[in-house]
């Protein structure tokens, strides 16, 4: 056995704060994904896509304004948009034609959706690596824990529970958000009660589309921004949201913790086998609690 | 005010209705007795559009509304009150309502506290999940769901079935006021002694077709028809 790096308190702080910022990520797009599942009960494969879009999107809406502060500002805001745009063309045009199938056929139709949106990414932007450089502010690092912590994962510290209430106090407190969460539960009722159900169901997909499209931009500076990345996503997503408990946007962040967390406690403890942990995590969690830490709402 | 006339419903390959046929005028109860499985539920989601009738006409207020979705026909003025009752268990009681809300009908329409005023139980745990209810509360929750959308017809669906005595009764009360406010209503049952003591007229089901439909002095006296079809 070799370990990485000698291991000391700093550096177990420092890991877990780098953990906890990519757990946002993590959080942010399966939230996305555990909305779409909760509320219209389809298991996005195409998700990850739309995360890969978000990150091309602010590579290419940074470029065009010119890169800088101004730039990554703006990408970052209008990335999900853009997102959300291509989610509501895919939702009038395919889904909602599907929401009556069952299980199987929408696992397949979704991810026949994430390859046919794989080849439109490859056809617009190619298979290059991209690179978005983050605006001065963000820049470097500060001294945490007398580590040098950067300062775009404390952004995304922040980000990231913004994200969680601004996601508790719509589905909570709008009007919309509580006719989501009734149409989550019985779909037909909320049609007798003069809802437009249709478009409900609309609306909460661009939402959890749009969430995968923020993920994807908030991400773009710190990875490469390449074909791919849709897939990764996608199954930690996916991990995640089961082993928080499908449709419970506070078990999407409890899965993202534990994911971020061991992922990056392994990369200390173990660096070469650091991949293992997050999964192992996964599968003791299932073991202990097959259908989730959180209630489910399947 | 509602006018069925010779609809036929499936669920998939199964044919359940056989040209069921009724009507229900302005500011009457009109009841369907019939036993398990007779066809209640589905003559009251084929009005709703839940379950589109393959065949036959329905009327509402002149208009045809066959072939609309649900929600056209909520907002044409029918309410809804399901069997199963079916709150929106992960909502609160004020919640439940509160979605439901359709401004309509001027000052006298329905409103949040107009429904806790007419069933006060309910304003009193106005911050309780709907989940959680008892039987009769949840009753009173989907009637005063209804009631939100403003309806000028409730298709009221067993709304007393396994509910204690007191309740029913309480419930029978209510269903008579809202008639006496205007309102029509179609009460599917199987307790005979309800819909007898509330309808002004009603039809009698069994095997998807209407066997028997007369006012209700007509059914009270036809012991034979209600032992036939009504009768376990
Ligand atoms: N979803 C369904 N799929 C297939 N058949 C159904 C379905 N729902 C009801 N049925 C059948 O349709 C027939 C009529 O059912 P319906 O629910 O309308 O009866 P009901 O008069 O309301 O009975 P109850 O008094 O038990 O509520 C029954 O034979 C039932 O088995
Ligand atoms: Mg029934």
């Amino acid at each position: 056995m070799d370990f990485g790096q000698s291991i000391t308190l700093s550096a177990v702080g420092v890991h877990l704060l780098v953990g906890l910022s990519r757990a946002m990520i993590l959080f942010i797009v399966s939230s996305g994904l555990s909305f779409v599942l909760g509320v219209l009960r389809v298991p996005n494969v195409a998700h990850g896509s739309l995360y890969m879009i978000g990150a091309f999107a602010a590579f290419t809406l940074n470029n065009a304004f010119g890169g800088g502060s101004a730039g990554f500002w703006l990408a970052l805001v209008l990335s999900p948009f853009v997102v959300a745009g291509v989610a509501l063309v895919a939702e009038r045009a395919l889904f909602c034609h599907l929401y009556q199938r069952e299980h199987l056929m929408l696992l397949l139709f979704t991810f026949a959706l994430m390859l046919i949106l794989g080849d439109l990414v490859k056809m617009v932007w190619g298979a290059d690596y991209r690179s978005i450089t983050t605006p001065e502010v963000l820049e470097g690092s500060l001294p945490i824990l007398g580590s040098s912590f950067p300062k775009y994962n404390l952004f995304l510290l922040i980000v990231g529970p913004l994200v969680a209430v601004g996601l508790y106090l719509f589905t909570n407190k709008t009007k919309i958000g509580k006719i989501a969460r009734a149409a989550a539960v019985d779909r037909d009722m909320v049609d007798a009660i003069g809802i437009n159900v249709s478009w409900v169901f609309a609306f909460a997909f661009v939402l959890g589309c749009f969430l995968a499209g923020l993920g994807g931009a908030l991400v773009a500076p710190t990875i490469s921004v390449t074909l791919g990345m849709d897939h990764d996503i996608i199954i930690e997503a996916f991990l995640i949201v089961t082993i928080g408990g499908l449709g419970n946007m506070w078990g999407a962040l409890l899965g993202s913790l534990i994911f971020g967390v061991t992922q990056s406690l392994g990369v200390l403890l173990w660096p070469q086998f650091a991949i293992v942990f997050p999964y192992l995590a996964v599968v003791i969690v299932l073991v202990w609690r097959p259908t989730g830490m959180l209630k489910s709402v399947w | 005010m509602l006018e069925v006339e010779d609809v036929h419903t499936y669920y998939g390959l199964s044919h359940i209705l056989f040209g069921v046929s009724l009507e229900a005028p302005a500011g009457e109860i009109v009841c369907i007795l019939g036993r398990n499985g007779a066809g209640k539920s589905t003559t009251m989601k084929s009005i709703m559009g839940l379950t589109p009738p393959r065949r036959g006409t329905i009327r509402f207020k002149g208009a045809v509304i066959t072939g609309l979705k649900p929600y056209r026909i909520s907002r044409l003025g029918i309410g809804y009150v399901p069997d199963d009752r079916r709150v929106f268990a992960d909502l609160t009681v004020g919640e439940n309502l509160e979605i439901s809300e359709r401004a309509r009908g001027g000052e006298h329409a329905w409103t949040l506290s107009r429904v806790y005023e007419f069933f006060p139980a309910l304003g009193r745990i106005d911050g309780r999940r709907a989940g959680f209810l008892s039987g009769g509360e949840q009753q009173m929750l989907t009637i005063g769901r209804a009631l939100m959308t403003n309806p000028e017809l409730l298709l009221l669906d067993e709304p007393t079935e396994g509910l204690a005595p007191m309740v029913v009764h309480l419930l029978e009360e209510q269903i008579a006021a809202l008639r006496d406010r205007g309102l029509t209503v179609l009460l599917a049952e199987q307790n005979q002694k309800v819909a007898l003591r509330l309808s002004d007229r009603g039809y009698v089901i069994d095997n998807g077709s209407i066997r028997y439909h007369g006012s209700i002095q007509d059914l009270r006296e036809n012991e034979d028809v209600r032992r036939k079809y009504l009768l376990v």
